[in-house]
């Protein structure tokens, strides 16, 4: 085994007060002797364990002729390791209810595994062996192959991903954003086990890892498992997780044709990073146009007054590069003008006056009281605490984070969406066959042909 | 309705893909669940869970769409919609703007045979949603706008998740010719053109007909407990006069004559093929209770992750597909549904992919299944229960479905016992029931062109 080489003291402790009831989250770091830390929600109400990690770096690393690679290494690492083949180790975590799972994002790639305790040793050892010797062989590597080939297939039927892919196309051109993440047919064809083998050494380490972990678990213990599963790691590796930095390109509007009865339309515009000082205030004002679900200004306007459309939304999407705004909509190819008028509208209103007193009241009252609704199974504690790490927030963040939302007042909202609000800039995919909507890009460009993105 | 994504209309179509899950999960021993009824005929059930000061509070109706009647297809599911318009003492607009402002995540969804809506919202905020939805039960108002404006965003709804996507088309036209005359025949978010037709007077007949203590379960999952829960539910729930024309739900539980069900659609729109089968098969309302269990073992050996016999066989063995998965809906009024479904894998074609399943199946029929996969099944089935209790909002959906379609919680606590109890011979006495006799319907999506 792996040595113990365990500190003792938690230094950092802190107590989650939620609502002000008896019930509360207590929230400590855990630290390694070798430089693994951890933030731990330890209770012990029920005998399961949540442990969630990630590592930063992720699709927008892969290589141009081998994208896709981070997805299908996700995909093999649960597929056989140490003298496990495939078979082998499915069955140990289906015969002993092991949750395992690793996920390869944008900007990250990321690993859950939830147990039960009686369980507890089978489940990290499973993980460990997980990351620290796959075995990559050539019946899974080829199996999850075609499995992403197919999901690529379905992809290209389905028009929020045509929309998506083409969007992060069309804005991020010449960038590792404007890449299909999960690769396209002939990159996922080009992956070789050899690229396969390298990629934990070429990604993972201490340097750049985040742990979060609730349930029935104590720091003693954790620090042992954290050895176990990341003490093979190097302390630090010479990859440079992030890309290069770049903007937001403004493409106009983009009609990809595709005979469908309703349209799917994405809009995006420049935003704001996770680490700007007015993040919180942009996710007031996000809320209030149309990130507050059935409470927002969009949906009163689209859906409540107009019968536009099922749903539409609008998000910050904070990536490490290049941060953007996302509105969506659904509609029939008929009302696409309108909606994207009545959108650009609001987006334009939004500019000019900002919202209300009451409209920010609101929204403060909705984002600090469903603040503890984030914290409902062991899962999703474990990925908060990953989140709070990730974003530099502090131990005590869970404490902090509504005195955040809580002091922002209207004449920083105000200026806040005055500035960040660019009606003019949002650039416009519809995915179908709008009426009276024309691609303003010239035809024969990528994405606006038939076959879509 | 409301939801932007996941859940709703078609909730019965990924709760089927679920149901082994679900069933996983029902123990009321693991939920620790408790349950009185109210004066007025109303169920109403806990699920203490302490660890956030949060709760899931759910009212679940024993009606769905296959409640309803025929030419009114999508009634059940355009009135959950409605149910958010107002009432005299939350007129328009509020309802979505108390919950909000309280911190509270809310929606609802409706399935063949229930509609359920709920708040996941901060425990001491629990009383002003009791409110709100004791007064909703029976206080709706709705204008003439309201209706015409709502019925336009259920049919961008359907655009969305029916005609946007070929294998939804697909799964509804299968369903049509399989059930034929039983309601499950008919999509729970219904036909574009009876939604056309729907009304305010449709709306109202159905909500005055159903909409009741005595067909509602209140279920509360969190940090309350049943002490506190009582009064609470008396002074709010419990003031609505019992309505008592509303008895009980009198479903077909007749069976077409089998007939070589098959539905094939081209579709220029598919990059990928896709293949599916579904078997009507006995659920806890209809056959013997004791052979859903060996069903559901049959589900998990069958096709219940990627060691299983379909999966074995067919995508690592012969790597003639992508994708093999079984699963069993037994929690339904009327029959229920075994299903396989099935991907190609690129280059194969269906006819191909059909005959390695139906061999797959002749060897389960014929040589039937070990004791051993028997054994490792049921293992893993119980496997997981421990986790049913972890969150609230997860415990109030399973208990709050299983209780809709008729289980007791009793039925629910027996969960573990009845399948640890389990034999291989019912199992594959189960297996040969449904694989020769039960009737059943192919679907095939192609892209056109493919054969």
């Amino acid at each position: 085994m792996m040595n113990h080489g365990l500190i003792r003291a938690c230094v950092f402790a802190s107590v989650f007060v939620l609502a002000g009831n008896a019930a509360a989250i207590d929230v400590e770091e855990v630290k390694t002797r070798n430089g693994i830390t951890a933030y731990l929600a330890q209770d012990d109400s029920n005998p399961i364990i949540a442990f969630s990690f990630e590592f930063l770096g992720g699709s927008s690393l892969d290589p141009d002729d081998k994208l896709g690679l981070s997805t299908m290494a996700a995909g093999l690492l649960d597929e056989g390791s140490g003298d496990l083949d495939s078979f082998a180790f499915q069955s140990k975590l289906q015969d002993l209810a092991i949750k395992l799972s690793f996920n390869a994002n944008t900007d990250s790639f990321s690993g859950s595994l939830t147990t039960i305790k009686a369980n507890v040793d089978e489940a990290f050892s499973l993980m460990a062996q997980a990351l620290s010797a796959p075995r990559f062989d050539e019946e899974p590597v080829e199996r999850i192959r075609r499995q992403i080939l197919v999901s690529l297939a379905r992809g290209a039927e389905n028009p929020s991903r045509i929309a998506r892919d083409t969007l992060f196309e069309k804005i991020f051109p010449d960038h590792p954003y404007g890449r299909p993440s999960s690769g396209t047919p002939e990159t996922i064809q080009a992956i070789t086990q050899a690229d396969l083998a390298s990629y934990a050494s070429e990604r993972f380490a201490k340097d750049r890892l985040f742990v979060g972990v609730a349930g029935d678990i104590s720091p003693r213990q954790l620090r042992k498992r954290l050895n176990e599963v990341f003490g093979h790691l190097p302390d630090a590796i010479a990859t440079e997780w992030r890309v290069a930095d770049t903007a937001v390109t403004y493409v106009g509007t983009v009609v990809v044709d595709k005979a469908v009865p309703q349209s799917t339309v994405y809009m995006a515009q420049p935003g704001l990073s996770r680490d700007d000082p007015d993040w919180y205030t942009a996710l007031v004002a996000d809320y209030i146009l149309g990130g507050g679900s059935f409470a927002s200004r969009l949906m009163d306007e689209v859906r409540e007054k107009r019968g536009l459309a099922y749903g539409v939304s609008t998000s910050l999407v904070p990536y490490e590069s290049a941060p953007f705004m996302l509105a969506s909509v659904g509609t029939r190819n008929e009302s696409v003008a309108e909606s994207i008028a009545v959108i650009r509208d609001e987006w334009r209103k939004f500019q000019s006056a900002g919202p209300t007193a009451d409209e920010l009241e609101g929204a403060k009252m909705y984002i600090t009281g469903s603040w503890p609704l984030r914290f409902t199974s062991s899962g999703s504690i474990a990925s908060t605490l990953v989140a709070i790490q990730r974003s530099d927030l502090g131990l005590d963040y869970l404490d902090r984070r509504n005195d955040y939302i809580n002091s922002i007042t209207l004449k920083d909202v105000r200026r806040v969406t005055a500035s960040l609000y660019k009606p003019d800039e949002l650039s416009v995919i519809v995915v179908g066959q709008p009426v009276g909507v024309e691609s303003t890009v010239r035809a024969g460009d990528p994405g606006v042909d038939s076959s879509g993105g | 309705m409301r939801p932007l994504g996941v859940l709703s209309a078609v909730v019965a179509l990924c709760g089927a893909l679920a149901a082994t899950t679900v069933a996983v999960t029902a123990k009321a021993d693991v939920f620790g669940a408790e349950t009185f009824m109210l004066d007025n005929g109303m169920q109403v059930v806990v699920i203490p869970n302490h660890r956030v000061p949060i709760v899931s509070h759910m009212i679940w109706y024993k009606v769905g769409s296959a409640d309803e009647q025929p030419g009114k297809a999508g009634i059940a599911h355009f009135l959950e919609h409605l149910m958010f318009k107002g009432t005299p003492t939350y007129p328009a607009g509020e309802i979505t703007d108390l919950v909000a402002r309280n911190g509270g995540q809310q929606n609802a969804f409706t399935s063949y045979d229930y509609t359920a809506y709920y708040q996941n919202i901060a425990s001491d905020r629990l009383p002003k949603m009791m409110e709100l939805e004791a007064d909703r039960m029976r206080n709706l108002i709705l204008s003439e706008e309201d209706v015409r404006v709502e019925r336009d965003v259920v049919l961008e709804e359907r655009r969305m998740r029916v005609d946007s996507r070929p294998a939804s088309i697909m799964s509804e036209r299968l369903d049509a010719a399989l059930w034929v005359t039983n309601r499950y025949g008919t999509p729970v978010i219904g036909w574009e053109e009876e939604i056309q037709a729907l009304n305010r007077d449709d709306a109202f007949d159905f909500y005055r007909r159903w909409y009741a203590p005595k067909s509602a379960i209140l279920v509360v999952a969190g940090d309350v407990t049943a002490k506190q829960l009582r009064p609470l539910a008396e002074a709010t729930y419990g003031k609505i006069e019992p309505v008592e024309s509303v008895t009980s739900r009198e479903r077909s539980t007749f069976l077409p004559q089998a007939a070589d069900v098959r539905v094939t659609m081209t579709d220029a729109r598919v990059r990928q093929p896709r293949w599916q089968r579904t078997y009507i098969a006995p659920s806890i309302n209809v056959g013997e209770l004791d052979e859903t269990y060996a069903l559901q073992v049959l589900s998990e050996i069958l096709g219940g992750g990627s060691t299983s016999r379909l999966y074995q066989a067919l995508v690592v063995d012969q790597a003639i597909a992508a994708s093999a998965s079984a699963y069993y809906m037994d929690q339904a009024v009327s029959w229920g549904r075994f299903g396989l479904s099935v991907s190609p894998s690129p280059g194969v074609g269906v006819v191909d992919l059909e005959n390695a399943i139906e061999a797959e199946l002749a060897k389960v029929i014929e040589g039937g299944l070990t004791g051993d996969e028997v054994e490792r099944a049921k293992t893993r089935l119980q496997a997981g229960v421990i986790y049913a209790k972890d969150s609230p909002t997860s415990a109030a959906q399973a208990v709050g479905s299983l209780l809709a379609v008729g289980m007791t919680l009793d039925q629910i606590e027996e969960w573990p016992a009845r399948v640890a109890a389990v034999t291989a011979e019912q199992v594959n006495a189960a297996a040969h029931a449904l694989f020769t006799s039960a009737p059943n319907g192919t679907g095939v999506l192609l892209p056109e062109g493919a054969v």
